[in-house]
């Protein structure tokens, strides 16, 4: 599958590859200058490959509490979002998504490309006796602006009637124009809008950007500035097996009101009540190299984990990763990577956040 | 292909090999390469005094995205190494088959080199894969 933008890709030299089914770019000219673009200055990705979801009706929110293991209901004013992870029975993650809320009794969920054709399936399964409407959104693009200069190049070309209520957005809220959707939300650590819009509008805002010096990024920049801000990778370092408790996000979990039974609730109870849960932690390689997903960790002999998500941060110049760990004290460790054994220091991520190192090196 | 070298050799790994005037052999991956591969971040360096066999691993080199084994196009010992990737692996992407060498090595049987591809074919060899 294509996106609306694809060609624009191409014009620019992106390197194309398969990604859930999408061909998306990887990079451009360059993956390190990409991710520099976006902590120093600015930055737009191109991820119309999620899903956006519309969910409409009378139980929109009933359903939505019954489905996310956040709470909707925490979502108090329109244009509101919320982080949150779908769970299973077992407490494994179905997926993780952001959700907003757009009016009373309607939602905009974006989802993963890759469990976008399960999460229906489940959404549907599930929906089965409330009234509610699902409708997919393959009729909208979705560009991502981020960087310390994001919101203001933004600013410049979005439609001039947007302008005073996007300016004015707070982190995590979004305001709604038409079919537009301006959101300060983003996956990368840094200020930003992630610009929700009509297919044919795409390459129009996408020009416009270009021509205020927003620089072009593949999904490469993406993974490295996740990683670097902390963040989880879907299907990496949670999945259906994988509770959100093992994933560094028990944050992300309503426990309170008691009586509101999401799926998975009675599973992470027992969790969190027997207390074994793993820890999930920011991994540090303090020599040189880079850091790969599924490198065994170790405390001399003993083996304590393995790493999730494993990576290079441009901006520390340093192998970072995010590891699940079962020793529950560790601080430093060793990781094997082809036979020979290296020091790694356990840190909780983030590592960067708005263009900052977090972590002394 | 326009900026392959004519004086090279090249392997089916993609690493180059130089002929030098003392008789040793340059090695480095070729551009083709390293743009697959993408900015680099790593370089594992082999040992100097160690000897390779033909075809074997002789390092690895990591870009933000993967880990790729460096492979020696022909057996010998390893003379010399570029310790300057050590501290700028980006000096592979920028300059491949000059600032980016990888190590050098005394060939067991120069004539080894003989039957690696010059440049037209590793030319028609990329454009194949």
């Amino acid at each position: 599958m294509k996106t609306s933008l694809y060609s624009r890709h191409l014009a620019l030299g992106g390197r194309m590859v398969g990604f859930a089914g999408w061909r998306m770019p990887i990079q451009y000219a360059s993956q390190l200058a990409e991710h520099h673009a976006v902590r120093q200055d600015a930055g737009m990705f191109d991820v119309s490959h999620m899903l956006a979801l519309d969910v409409e009706g009378a139980g929109a929110t009933d359903f939505l509490r019954k489905l996310l293991a956040n709470d909707v209901a925490r979502l108090s004013d329109h244009g509101k979002a919320l982080y949150s992870c779908m769970c299973n029975p077992g407490g494994g993650v179905v997926d993780d998504l952001i959700v907003y809320r757009l009016a009373d009794d309607r939602y905009r969920m974006v989802l993963n490309a890759g469990c976008a054709e399960k999460d229906l399936e489940w959404l549907e399964t599930h929906g089965v006796g409330f009234s509610i409407n699902l409708t997919s959104r393959r009729d909208l693009s979705m560009i991502a602006v981020q960087g310390p200069n994001a919101r203001a190049k933004a600013l410049e070309v979005l439609p001039a009637d947007f302008r005073h209520a996007s300016e004015a957005l707070k982190p995590f809220h979004a305001a709604e124009f038409g079919d537009w959707l301006i959101a300060r939300t983003g996956y990368t650590g840094e200020d930003g809008f992630e610009v929700t819009l009509p297919n044919d509008a795409a390459e129009s805002l996408w020009q416009a950007l270009l021509d205020v010096a927003v620089a072009p990024c593949g999904l490469g920049a993406r993974d490295t500035l996740r990683l670097e801000a902390g963040m989880n990778l879907y299907g990496q370092d949670m999945d259906e097996e994988t509770s959100p408790l093992a994933a560094g996000l028990a944050w992300t979990i309503a426990w309170q009101p008691e009586d509101r039974q999401f799926i998975g609730r009675p599973a992470l109870e027992e969790q969190r009540q027997l207390g074994d849960n793993p820890r999930f932690v920011g991994v540090l390689l303090e020599g040189r190299g880079v850091l790969r997903n599924h490198l065994p960790l170790f405390v001399g002999d003993q083996p304590i984990g393995e790493i999730t998500s494993g990576g290079f941060s441009p901006t520390l110049n340093r192998a970072i990763g995010l590891a699940r760990v079962g020793d529950p004290a560790a601080q430093a460790c060793e990781v094997e990577i082809r036979g020979k054994r290296l020091a790694v220091r356990l840190a909780p991520p983030p590592f960067v956040r708005n263009g900052k190192p977090r972590i002394d090196l | 292909m326009s900026d392959l070298p004519q004086d090279l050799k090249y392997s089916k790994s993609h690493e180059w090999l130089r002929a030098e005037a003392d008789g040793s052999f340059t090695i480095g991956i070729t551009h083709h390469a390293q743009q697959q591969l993408g900015d680099l971040v790593f370089v594992e360096l082999p040992e100097v005094g160690g000897n390779v066999e033909a075809e074997a691993e002789s390092g690895v080199v990591e870009s933000v995205k993967a880990a790729s084994d460096l492979y020696s196009p022909i057996a010998g010992e390893i003379v010399a190494v570029n310790e300057e990737l050590a501290d700028s692996p980006e000096l592979v992407n920028e300059s491949p088959y000059d600032k980016g060498w990888i190590f050098r090595l005394k060939p067991a049987d120069a004539s080894d080199a003989d039957a690696l591809m010059d440049a037209a074919a590793y030319a028609a060899f990329v454009e194949e894969e």
